[in-house]
């Protein structure tokens, strides 16, 4: 039976780690409604990015000569997941259900008898990927957009992703990352970013979208100054999701710790007021004994 | 056929412009274009350099804006134009001087020094908006 002040104590150190979740909880919020006004400014560009792709591969398809960002080194023997996690924890399964996926995609290249790399964003994803597949990793990137995401830290990336497709590292890219649906939920989705898949042309533009384009200088070259811009397109839209993701995915754990934090205050609670009563009635009972037996 | 034509300049982290009009100026790699309405298609790479805005009449500039390249979509109704960076052009005439300077300096030196065909195409690329940020100072940039 613990002593009143046992519990005391205990309520007291209880009450303080639900000041601490319940803060963290606002701020993750707040941060989530940043990351998500950010993922929203930068759709426009992601959109006219890809209606200006989809034309190009439109006049530029089936030559046998386009730029092997597009058409592919020819084989997919080996495979680069780049693997998107947060940098810290306390936020729920966001960064294991990354992980498992992961994991997952890495055993069935592997049974396939393809060579897998790795390169990770974020500590926690690197962390525990470290431990399981050491070998593998062959670049990491830590506190990206520690302070506000920006364009730049997409590209450093894609910088690194690039320098190793040119040096013949790898055939096929895909991203691994977590989809902002909601706060609630974070969908793990991968996505092929190298070769790339060209965008069809939406039928809804249009006579628009069937306009024959004059292209300066020729298409060739436009598309390859296009693709390396549009894969770090697609890097930041994923690290723009994947900070949403996390921030939601924080927001909800640190709401469901308040939340426990606060049923097991109650709990204690009762127990302390029932010892103190308890404790009231043995003394007076040992005082109205004493009392008696005079 | 409409009187102006709606331009609509994208940076990667938002919408920059987006506003009809007259005639805009666009830096094109393979020279300055004029955009009216009614254009021919195209898609043009955009090299460092000024967007000139004619939102009134064809005689006076409403706007002056550096971009720092990109790429350029003209239909006959739009014309959209990604740029990498952009900002207003007083706030480029606004830069160190002598910052500007120095960056070109290193970067002339870490060309002399760049060992692949990839990471001098990046130097270059990064000399010729220093370069042109500091034309635009100096107004010999257009």
């Amino acid at each position: 039976m613990p002593s009143l002040k046992d519990i005391r104590n205990r309520i007291a150190s209880v009450k303080s780690t639900q000041k601490i979740t319940s803060a963290m909880k606002m701020v993750a919020a707040s941060k989530l409604r940043r990351a998500q006004e950010q993922a929203e400014a930068g759709r426009p560009y992601a959109e006219r990015m890809g209606r200006m792709l989809a034309s190009l591969a439109a006049n530029v398809a089936g030559g046998p000569g386009g730029p092997r960002l597009m058409t592919g080194t020819g084989s997919d023997q080996t495979h680069l997941l780049v693997v998107m996690t947060g940098d810290r924890g306390l936020c729920g399964g966001f960064n294991s259900s990354v992980v498992r996926e992961t994991r997952r995609a890495i055993q069935r290249l592997q049974a396939e008898g393809k060579t897998v790399k790795l390169l990770t964003v974020g500590r926690k994803g690197r962390d525990l990927l470290r431990r399981e597949f050491p070998s593998l990793i062959v670049a990491s990137f830590e506190e990206v957009g520690k302070k506000k995401l920006s364009f730049a830290d997409a590209d450093r990336v894609t910088a690194k992703i690039l320098e190793l497709f040119n040096a013949g590292q790898f055939d096929v890219a895909t991203i691994v990352y977590n989809k902002f649906k909601s706060a609630m939920t974070q969908i793990v989705t991968l996505q092929q970013v190298v070769p790339f898949a060209a965008p069809e042309v939406a039928s809804d533009t249009g006579s628009e979208a069937s306009a024959v384009y004059e292209f300066e200088p020729s298409e060739e070259a436009i598309l390859a100054d296009l693709l390396p811009r549009n894969l770090a397109i697609q890097v930041y839209s994923a690290l723009l999701e994947s900070a949403a993701s996390f921030f939601g995915a924080q927001m909800t754990a640190m709401d469901n710790a308040t939340r426990n934090a606060g049923e097991m205050i109650k709990k204690y609670t009762l127990v302390y007021n029932r010892t103190r009563q308890a404790s009231i009635t043995k003394e007076l009972i040992e005082i109205i004994s004493g009392a008696e037996a005079l | 056929m409409a009187d102006k034509v709606e331009f609509e300049l994208v940076s990667p982290e938002k919408l920059l412009v987006s506003q009809p009009v007259h005639m805009v100026v666009v830096p094109g790699a393979e020279g300055f274009l004029g955009v009216l309405p009614g254009h021919a298609p195209m898609i043009v790479t955009v090299k460092p350099g000024i967007i000139d805005i004619y939102a009134n009449d064809m005689a006076t500039i409403t706007q002056r804006i550096f971009v720092a390249g990109g790429f350029c979509e003209i239909t006959g109704a739009r014309v959209t134009i990604l740029a990498e960076e952009a900002s207003d052009l007083n706030a480029v005439r606004g830069l160190d001087r002598a910052t500007l300077e120095k960056q070109l300096v290193d970067l002339t030196e870490d060309l002399a020094d760049a060992k692949s065909e990839g990471e001098r195409h990046t130097l270059e690329g990064k000399l010729a908006i220093v370069q042109a940020k500091l034309d635009a100072q100096a107004g010999t940039l257009h």
